[in-house]
């Protein structure tokens, strides 16, 4: 049954240099409750893709579909965890998921229950001991899971990541990775992530979803990765069949789709700044 | 470490400045006394030099009141504005208390009898004229700032009305006060009319002269900011699907309010600058008309008289700058800005 259907995305952005079809038919079909990681090179749009389902851009071909409804809006019931957390500066971390809390639940929590809710989010990514401290006040790492208690706070039906952890060091990263599966096992979210880390993918995926260079990039090849849950990043790295795993995700990065040294046209990633979308 | 202590103690002492230098040089100098010589000997011995310098050509420099007044002259003048203010209290005390006095002798010979108070008129001190010109730049920017802000946030947030109100803004921004005080005058008489105004017609034509010149940089700078809004932060109130009301009060705003300060900071500086001409034209009895009255006056002590005016108007308008500053560092939420 399928919860979550991109459906032959196609988007075209008008530039100084004519137009630029940066996808190409992108389709991916998704049950509820599964985590799929859009991996592919630089500039290649799976940003675009993520901003498409969020519907923060309007894919120029194509649609998507939730519930078999089709979605051309932003909405909280697409959260989004944002690359660089996006959290309001000027609010306490409590107060940026309190923000969230009150938009989604207005009508359908009283106040305490919001109250609640929100130390409850807050408490599932272990930021209990920071409500009161500013966003520049406290480090990368729990920037981002402030974002990912804001998201997870608007009770999502699917949560959009765009390369959640990419900032973080090494270390941070591991932890993230482990609260976020721990997160995942007990609610069970449908989820998009983009990333560019390859065992991040394989640990985390129910699917990769590997995309192929742009422009007009599409879904290259998808991946089911079939190790039992919970996984452990310790035991797995002597498992042949996650070894297995990553080794097809390279395979497909490095040798089918390497990017080339010298590119042949200036790569339109060069220009975005000054570009705009059409809708 | 003694010869450190005493030396710390003399820094303030510019003339002691060499010879600490050589005692203290075989010491290692410490990062400390390099930043006090940077945050106070170096401005205090640039002040000393300018007192100096001052001095110096003061004498030499003949106008038809005499010399121009040197630092000397100009302190001693400062002095005798206050003792003027003191005495001039003084009297007006002495003034309510005779009249009291009087009342009271009226009451006891006859408890019916009407008793008023008459206002005391002398007239203001400098004291009194440095105050009725900050009531009027506080009451110009104020009225500025109530106009300047919700114009530059609706301009910031529609393109439209900004290329709308664009030209207008680039051209009333460069207007001298000078231009603008006539109209004001003939408007505001035309339109002030009362038998029993509130405030004087000077007052008035200072105030509007005011707003009229600082209403610009707050505008440009709350545009700025507004529409300058983090595109992610956008996102996030689309994500959330906020209301026009709630998005502009929750993000937009708060996010514009550094630079609002900033337009403000600079309204203000300009609101002082202006007010001085605008008084001296209008005039109301500020700082401005004090300068005219002087400069008209043209007894021996007007120069020096003039010079205690211009002084305070520069530490007056330092201090408006630094208590904006203070104000604009605790609303700030941007706290790694450099505000300067
Ligand atoms: N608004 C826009 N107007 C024009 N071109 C755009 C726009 N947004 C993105 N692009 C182009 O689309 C392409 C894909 O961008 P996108 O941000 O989706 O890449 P990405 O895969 O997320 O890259 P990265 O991994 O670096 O984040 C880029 O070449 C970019 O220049
Ligand atoms: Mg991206």
């Amino acid at each position: 049954m399928t919860y979550l259907s991109l459906e032959n995305l196609s988007i075209t952005f008008n530039t100084d240099n004519g137009p630029l079809n940066v996808l190409n038919d992108v389709s991916v079909k998704m049950d509820k409750g599964e985590f799929v990681s859009l991996i592919g090179h630089s500039g290649c749009g799976k940003s675009t893709v993520l901003n498409i389902v969020a519907g923060l851009l309007k894919a120029s071909k194509g649609g998507v579909l939730l519930e078999n409804r089709e979605v051309d809006e932003p909405g909280p019931d697409r959260a989004v965890v944002f690359q660089n957390h996006s959290l309001l500066p000027w609010l306490s971390v409590y107060d940026n998921v309190r923000l969230a809390v009150d938009t989604v639940f207005k009508h359908s929590k009283s106040k305490q229950q919001r109250h609640d809710w929100t130390l409850h989010n807050l408490e599932l990514v272990h930021m209990s001991h920071a409500l009161d401290r500013r966003p520049d006040e406290i480090s990368g790492g729990m920037k981002q899971r402030v974002g990912i208690a804001r998201a997870l706070a608007m009770e999502p039906k699917v949560l959009l990541m765009d390369e959640p952890f990419g900032a973080l060091d090494s270390l941070t990263r591991t932890h993230m990775q482990d609260s976020l599966m721990e997160i995942q096992a007990r609610l069970n979210n449908t989820v998009i992530m983009i990333t560019h880390d390859v065992d991040e993918a394989v640990l985390l995926s129910d699917r990769i979803v590997m995309m192929s260079n742009g422009p007009s990039a599409t879904v290259g090849e998808i991946l089911h990765i079939d190790l039992p849950r919970p996984r452990h990043r310790l035991s797995l790295a002597d498992d042949p069949k996650y070894n297995h795993y990553r080794a097809a995700v390279l395979k497909f990065l490095h040798e089918r789709h390497a990017q080339p040294d010298v590119p042949v046209t200036t790569t339109a990633a060069e220009k975005t700044p000054r570009l705009r979308a059409v809708g | 470490m003694n010869a450190y202590i005493t030396a710390t103690k003399n820094l303030l002492n510019p003339a002691t400045l060499a010879r600490l230098r050589g005692a203290l040089s075989w010491q290692l100098l410490p990062k400390l006394t390099t930043a006090i010589a940077r945050s106070l000997l170096v401005p205090l011995l640039a002040i000393a030099l300018f007192l100096g310098l001052w001095a110096a050509t003061a004498k030499n420099i003949q106008t038809s009141l005499g010399d121009l007044p040197g630092p000397v002259q100009v302190w001693g003048q400062a002095i005798s504005l206050v003792q003027e203010h003191r005495t001039e209290r003084r009297k007006a005390d002495e003034f309510y208390a005779r009249q009291e006095q009087r009342n009271a002798e009226k009451l006891a010979e006859d408890p019916t009898a009407e008793v008023k108070i008459r206002p005391y008129t002398g007239k203001p001190t400098f004291i009194d004229q440095i105050g009725t010109s900050l009531l009027t730049v506080a009451t110009g920017f104020i009225i500025a700032s109530l106009i300047a802000i919700p114009i530059g946030i609706v301009c910031g947030m529609s393109a439209t009305l900004y290329t709308a109100l664009n030209p207008l803004i680039q051209i009333f921004k460069p207007v001298s006060p000078l231009a603008w005080l006539p109209l004001v005058t003939m408007v505001v008489s035309a339109l002030y009319v009362s038998d029993d105004p509130l405030f004087a017609k000077s007052f008035v034509t200072s105030a509007i002269t005011v707003t009229l010149c600082c209403l610009w940089p707050t505008i440009i700078n709350t545009t700025v900011g507004v529409s300058s809004v983090s595109k992610d932060l956008l996102n996030v109130s689309r994500v959330l699907r906020l209301g026009w009301f709630t998005k502009t009060m929750k993000i937009v705003l708060p996010s514009a309010i550094p630079m609002m300060f900033t337009g403000m900071r600079l309204s203000l500086g300009i609101g002082w600058m202006v007010l001085i001409a605008a008084e001296m034209l209008a005039q109301n009895p500020g700082l401005g008309k004090f300068v005219w009255d002087e400069f008209q006056n043209g007894s021996s002590n007007s120069l020096a008289r003039i010079m205690v005016a211009v002084f305070t108007i520069g530490l007056v308008g330092f201090a408006l700058d630094r208590g904006m500053l203070l104000l604009q560092r605790r609303v700030s939420w941007d706290k790694n800005a450099v505000l300067r």
